[in-house]
């Protein structure tokens, strides 16, 4: 587990939002140009790639829209006379889309607050502020990310749902997940790659600490926070397990968990059982989806890399 | 509370003159205040940190030693703060969970899971992003589609895996006479494959972009080294960019290991809850069966102990194998 711990990314001197632009010109040097050939073939295979990856979810929409499910070749793509909203109206009849939409917000709102704002307070503290046992807390942050949640869930939930009374309730929901630690590692990694002499020139007039984290480093995180939101968003917005251990109340369930439970039980009676899946589907998709594609270019390899690998 | 205060300026008083005589330190060195050697220099990185310290304690260290003792107990649910009997069982429940034919099979089917998802996943995921990396046109479209299946919630996208693969699915159409009989997820010797295949499509684009970061990383004199001494393309991949990533490598292997060790959702729901007749149960499925739907939590910790010291055993001899040597 050592070599995990690789060295982050070199750009350190690199002002965080210009380091997209500065990687691209290196890939085009010309020892590794491809023959014609060969450009050809990375391209069959690359496109085979996204293929493979985009269909399912465009077959998701065109499933979701079919009046009777079409599964023929030519189902796959959209017939204008089996086109119909009725397979989102039927899965709000069976598992309310709204309280479970409110439910997934609710859960994952109070993850990201906790995680920005207790995150970035610990990212700052393990990489600005020099204190006593900050190397053993870093290795506890690194640490933490690879105990495996199947050996917390028991006692978790004998301790959550049991001892503490907290099932059926937003707070158990969010406490395991309350802070990210990969969020904490990507925070200290953008403070370390601020210029130490920022911070030594405003102690020196006198600012304090608090200020030194309002004025200095808070504006230059930002472009860090998007993607810590973004990273965060996706794990309460997607997790089904612990919820569905702590909820047993429809009307406290994420969408995930209302979704998974109607596929697991209810599915076989309904008319169109796959253009109800599908149209639940879509809707626990889409927040996501749209999400990451509108702030795509703040979920790259480099901040997201440095936080797993620390 | 500010730090400024707290330069050396501050050796003046007289007990670090006492501390100096009786260490014979040199004068210009003045002794650190009392609150400074407790705790560091800036004391406030305790006040900063203290609620993730705080959160890192209450649910990760302290469950892991509860699972512990848990698993050495006959332990059962009580109502809060009601006084009842928990006897102690040693190791017993190590010893029924080694004896019960449906845990053994989960563990064989997660060994089945990782045959296949762990050496496709890097291969695929290595030659996607270095693909990507080399890749001048439509390289925003392409990494935005290969991360779509990873950030999207695996519930909804097992909607259409379950569309595409049922009995008169599209897959089945098109296969024609060669689709499988029964078909792909209640088959028992397809199920645990599939799913490891729905995991790997599902993962991917995470270890693309961790071997994205990783080939940023890979010197680029390498390449123009190799180039000069005649070195081909495909020359190159094998002798600069594999051994330029394998730290990255090391690290997919250790994180497709964990996450396969974790499988729950894809078994219960794309099988059914581990079917045919527990074919595709998971370690995971069966602790929640255990522990929480039949109430049986130390029987239930003791199998995640199992699980989690063979996952350390494999991830130990992947970096053993697989890592640098010199490091």
């Amino acid at each position: 587990m050592t070599t995990t711990a690789a060295p982050a990314s070199g750009s350190t001197g690199a002002a965080p939002g210009g380091r997209d632009r500065k990687r691209r010109s290196v890939d085009l040097s010309s020892p590794r140009q491809l023959s014609r050939g060969q450009a050809i073939l990375q391209g069959i295979v690359l496109t085979i790639g996204a293929i493979a990856f985009l269909f399912p979810f465009y077959y998701m929409v065109v499933g979701s829209l079919q009046a009777s499910p079409d599964t023929t070749i030519a189902g796959a793509f959209p017939t204008p006379g089996n086109l119909t909203l009725n397979n989102f109206v039927n899965i709000n009849d069976r598992i309310n889309l709204w309280s479970g939409l409110a439910s997934s917000g609710i859960f994952t709102g109070g993850v990201l607050l906790c995680t920005v704002v207790f995150g970035l307070l610990a990212g700052y503290a393990l990489s600005i502020l020099q204190w006593r046992g900050r190397g053993v807390a870093f290795a506890l942050a690194l640490l933490v990310q690879v105990v495996p949640f199947q050996l917390l869930m028991v006692p978790l939930y004998v301790l959550i749902a049991r001892n503490y009374g907290l099932a059926d309730n937003y707070l158990g929901m969010i406490l395991p997940f309350a802070i990210n630690s990969t969020a904490v590692l990507i925070f200290r990694q953008y403070f370390l790659q601020i210029p130490k002499e920022l911070f030594d020139a405003a102690r020196i007039d006198g600012a304090g600490e608090f200020t030194i984290l309002r004025r200095i480093a808070l504006p230059l995180v930002r472009p860090a926070l998007v993607t810590v939101v973004l990273l965060t968003f996706i794990g309460p917005w997607n997790e089904f397990l612990w919820p569905f251990l702590i909820t047993k109340e429809q009307t406290m369930q994420p969408l995930a968990v209302s979704l998974a439970n109607y596929i697991s039980t209810v599915a076989a009676s309904t008319t169109n059982p796959y253009g109800a899946i599908l149209a639940g589907a879509v809707v626990l998709a889409a927040p996501v989806v749209v999400l990451f594609i509108v702030f795509q270019r703040y979920f790259t390899s480099t901040d997201i890399g440095s936080g797993v690998k620390g | 509370m500010s730090s400024i205060r707290t330069t050396p300026a501050a050796g003046g008083s007289s007990a670090p003159a006492a501390g100096r005589k009786r260490q014979g330190r040199a004068p210009n060195q003045a002794v650190k205040p009392l609150r400074q050697r407790i705790f560091g220099r800036n004391p406030l990185g305790w006040l900063f940190s203290a609620p993730y310290l705080v959160f890192v304690i209450v649910i990760f260290a302290y469950p892991l030693l509860f699972a512990i003792y848990m698993s050495f107990f006959d332990y059962f649910f009580a109502a809060p703060g009601a006084q009842v009997d928990r006897p102690f069982v040693g190791f017993d429940n190590y010893v029924t969970a080694f004896t019960d034919p449906a845990v053994l099979q989960s563990f064989a089917n997660v060994g089945i899971f990782l045959v296949i998802n762990v050496p496709l996943t890097v291969v695929l995921s290595l030659v996607l992003a270095s693909g990507l990396n080399s890749i001048k046109r439509f390289r925003t479209f392409l990494r935005v589609s290969y991360y779509v299946p990873y950030v999207t919630a695996s519930v909804a996208i097992i909607g259409v895996w379950l569309f595409l693969f049922n009995q008169d699915g599209l897959v089945n159409q098109i296969l024609g006479p060669l689709a499988p009989n029964p078909t792909w997820f209640v088959n028992p010797t397809l199920a645990m494959p599939m799913i490891a295949i729905y995991v790997t499509w599902k993962q991917l684009g995470f270890y693309i972009l961790l071997y994205l970061a990783a080939l940023q990383n890979v010197p680029t004199e390498l390449y123009e080294q190799a180039s000069t001494d005649g070195a081909g393309r495909v020359r190159q991949f094998f002798s600069v960019t594999i051994p330029g990533v394998r730290p990255a490598t090391v690290l997919v292997l250790l994180l497709s290991t964990i996450i396969g060790a974790n499988l729950f959702t894809e078994p219960y729901l794309l099988t059914g809850g581990g079917g045919p007749n527990g074919a595709s149960t998971s370690p995971v499925l069966l602790i929640y069966q255990q522990g929480i739907q039949q109430g049986h939590p130390g029987y239930a910790a003791a199998i995640g102990i199992v699980l989690v010291v063979l996952v350390l055993i494999i991830a130990y001899l992947q970096n053993r194998f697989a890592g640098d040597r010199d490091s």
